[in-house]
């Protein structure tokens, strides 16, 4: 057992756990998306993406791709969040949980992308 | 390749950069959960947003206070803990970054990439110069002077720092690392379009024959040069067909041997090889007689050979003739004492040469020496170029410097190979024949040394006169070189050698009419090439040089012309 794949492969699937768990609810419930959920979403997918970093393999590098992908995402979500409450100061209403919603939604398939890519990899090496 | 330190930077930041994040989202999770001072009787709990602001300018140490409203003491506490964790995180991954910059692994890659990129850029013609010593430095700065590039490879990093401080009016790439390795000589242009060839001056023989061989392989179009001071190794780098192998002793005594041959010559060939622009050296005139040699090493090996084969005697004076297989004559000693220098009959002797490995020595010998007989042409060998000052004081008449011998043959055969065959050619010719053609080119030259270019007569080349041609005109020499700016004028150059097909006409007539496919060597002052360079490639200048009238140019001035007439 090798303790660093160990480690990868969590973060990897806890960025798809908690990034689906946001997701889920009413598309524009604002009573149904945590604020919470989606700060610990942003870092686990941070985390996910800085332990790809300096991967040389082809694998490696696709994950980086994924990885970086759904927390830009999941930024820009943040972003929304953040300019509807501090900026524009309209609160979270309908239309805004939707958009921040559907930004997640993007994230989680990049999520799921990487998932299936780790799964491939193991089932390739036959170990 | 490329990637590798940016692959290497980022594996090494993986840590902090985690610790980093960890450090700050705990930070952030734990103001947000705080409750703060409360309001209208209810607690007030931050924001993500105003928690990432503290955060922000905590971590950093920025410090605006307690923004945006005063905390409450449960946040102050969380605010101390964060600012003292994310500080050290902090710290930790400057740190790790400065590290990794300073690390000689990751330097010498980025130092390569950047070798890499300057290489890949150059855009006109260039030579890979392996050995930047002093041989080195002299060749690249005068194949500098005359607009071809350099490309330095040397295994001393203090070298290519004096290289860095030579301010060459052109940028040279230079690479810390060891020539004899291919990997290196690819990177430094082995295989780029505009490579010319490869000089090969390592101080180590076996590593300029590693790169001989390595280029003879992995580029065989290249010119090739070597530096070899073992007979040995010449030969082999011969034997597979190395462009040309460059014995600094052997070439200096072919120079000696010339100088007492023909004076003349010898100065020809001191003129034609200088760098140009410089003071005109004067003529040598080694006398006939018997000739000592002190030391019979490799140097004076060749000395005695050459010097024999003028018919000059000469009489050896060696320490160790058995290691040395001197000839059985020999007088035993070093030639730094009088007693040694008597017995070598020094009183009836003409010339000396100071021939050993050592340069204190050779400066003994030269004053000794002087002293028995003030009368002596005084030769010497200097070994190491640190002893410039003294030799120079020595009032020498003739001083063997590897590096000035070296660079001369190199520089002849990479800048201008015509020349190198006219030399070849020279050499057969009588004396007086030298004799006139200095005559005729110290009004020429004007007290400075000369620079010699070919011109082509082919379309590239000379576009101008290859039309001239073509349209049917004749054109004699004597045209090349006058003024294009008042064709009353001549231009200070003279032509050497014309080339037409195998045959090779020295000192060609100015009546001779060019054919296109001519290639022509010339000398002459500095900057007349350029005033050449009009009449080869614009048409409007020769039929001013031949005709006297100035055609006008353009469509309107043409009109105005033809109303006149």
């Amino acid at each position: 057992m090798n303790i660093e794949k160990v480690i990868f492969s969590f973060f990897i699937v806890l960025a798809l756990t908690l990034n689906f768990g946001f997701f889920l609810g009413d598309f524009d419930n604002p009573e149904h998306h945590n604020v919470y959920e989606l700060f610990i979403v942003v870092v686990v997918n941070l985390i996910a993406t800085v332990l790809k970093f300096g991967e040389r393999t082809q694998m490696g590098a696709v994950l980086l791709a994924t990885s970086l992908v759904a927390s830009l995402q999941l930024i820009a979500a943040v972003l929304v969040w953040t300019f509807a409450v501090h900026i524009n100061e309209t609160g979270v209403t309908p239309s805004v949980i939707g958009t921040i919603v559907s930004l997640a939604g993007g994230a989680l398939v990049a999520n799921i992308i990487s998932v299936v890519l780790l799964v491939i990899d193991i089932s390739v090496q036959r170990r | 390749m490329k990637n590798t330190a940016l692959f290497l930077i980022l594996r090494r930041m993986r840590a902090p950069i985690l610790a980093l994040i960890v450090t700050y989202a705990v930070s952030i999770l734990g103001l947000v959960l705080i409750p703060g001072i409360e309001a209208d009787g209810r607690p007030q709990y931050l924001s993500f947003f105003h928690a990432f602001y503290i955060m922000t300018y905590t971590a950093t140490t920025t410090g605006f206070g307690e923004l945006p409203v005063p905390f409450s003491d449960a946040q102050r506490l969380w605010v101390t803990v964060s600012l003292y964790i994310s500080v050290v995180a902090w710290l930790y991954a400057i740190g790790t970054l400065i590290k990794l910059l300073r690390d000689p692994a990751l330097q010498q890659l980025i130092g390569q990439n950047r070798f890499a990129a300057q290489v890949r850029r150059l855009n006109q013609p260039f030579y890979i110069v392996c050995g930047y010593g002093d041989t080195g430095s002299v060749v690249v700065r005068s194949m500098i002077e005359r607009e071809l590039g350099a490309v330095v490879i040397d295994s001393n990093q203090d070298r290519l720092n004096e290289l860095m401080l030579e301010n060459l009016p052109v940028h040279v790439p230079g690479l810390c690392a060891d020539a004899g390795l291919p990997a290196n000589l690819s990177l430094a242009g082995l295989n780029h379009p505009d490579c010319r060839g490869v000089l090969a001056l390592c101080r180590d023989d076996l590593v300029n024959l590693k790169i001989a061989i390595a280029c003879r392989l992995l580029s065989p179009g290249l010119t090739v040069i070597c530096r070899a001071q073992s007979h040995d190794i010449e030969a082999n780098m011969e034997s597979f067909g190395t462009d040309a192998v460059i014995n600094p002793f052997d070439t200096f005594a072919v120079h000696l041997a010339l100088a007492v041959h023909s004076p003349d010559l010898h100065l020809l060939y001191e003129w034609l090889t200088a760098i140009p622009g410089m003071p005109l050296p004067e003529r040598l005139n080694p006398p006939h007689g018997t000739w000592v040699v002190c030391g019979f090493g490799r140097f004076g090996k060749a000395v005695q050979r050459h010097l024999e084969y003028e018919g000059v005697p000469t009489v050896i004076v060696e320490k160790e003739p058995v290691k040395t297989r001197a000839p059985k004559n020999v007088v035993i000693g070093r030639g730094t004492e009088a007693v040694t220098l008597r017995a070598a009959q020094i009183e009836k002797a003409v010339g000396i040469v100071a021939g050993t490995d050592d340069d204190a020595n050779n400066l003994s010998v030269i004053v000794t020496a002087r002293e028995l007989n003030p009368k002596l042409f005084l030769v010497a060998r200097q070994n190491y170029s640190e002893n410039d000052a003294l030799f120079q004081s020595a009032r020498l008449d003739l001083v063997m410097q590897r590096a000035r011998t070296i660079s001369r043959r190199i520089l002849a055969l990479v800048t201008a190979p015509l020349l190198t065959d006219f030399l070849r050619l020279a050499r057969h010719q009588k004396p007086a024949w030298a004799q006139d053609l200095i005559g005729d080119l110290r009004p020429i030259l004007g007290g400075l040394t000369p620079d010699h270019w070919s011109v082509s007569v082919t379309e590239e080349q000379a576009p101008a006169v290859h039309a001239w041609l073509q349209a049917g005109n004749t054109l004699p020499l004597s045209l090349l070189m006058r003024d294009p700016r008042d064709r009353e004028q001549h231009l200070h150059a003279m032509a050497l050698l014309l080339r037409r097909g195998k045959e090779e006409m020295l000192r060609p007539g100015e009546e001779t009419e060019i054919r296109p496919g001519d290639t022509i060597l010339f000398c002459g002052r500095r900057g007349v090439a350029e005033h050449q360079q009009r009449m080869l490639t614009e048409d409007r200048v020769i039929r001013y040089l031949v005709s006297g009238e100035t055609r006008p140019q353009g469509a309107l001035w043409r009109w105005f012309a033809r109303r006149e007439a």
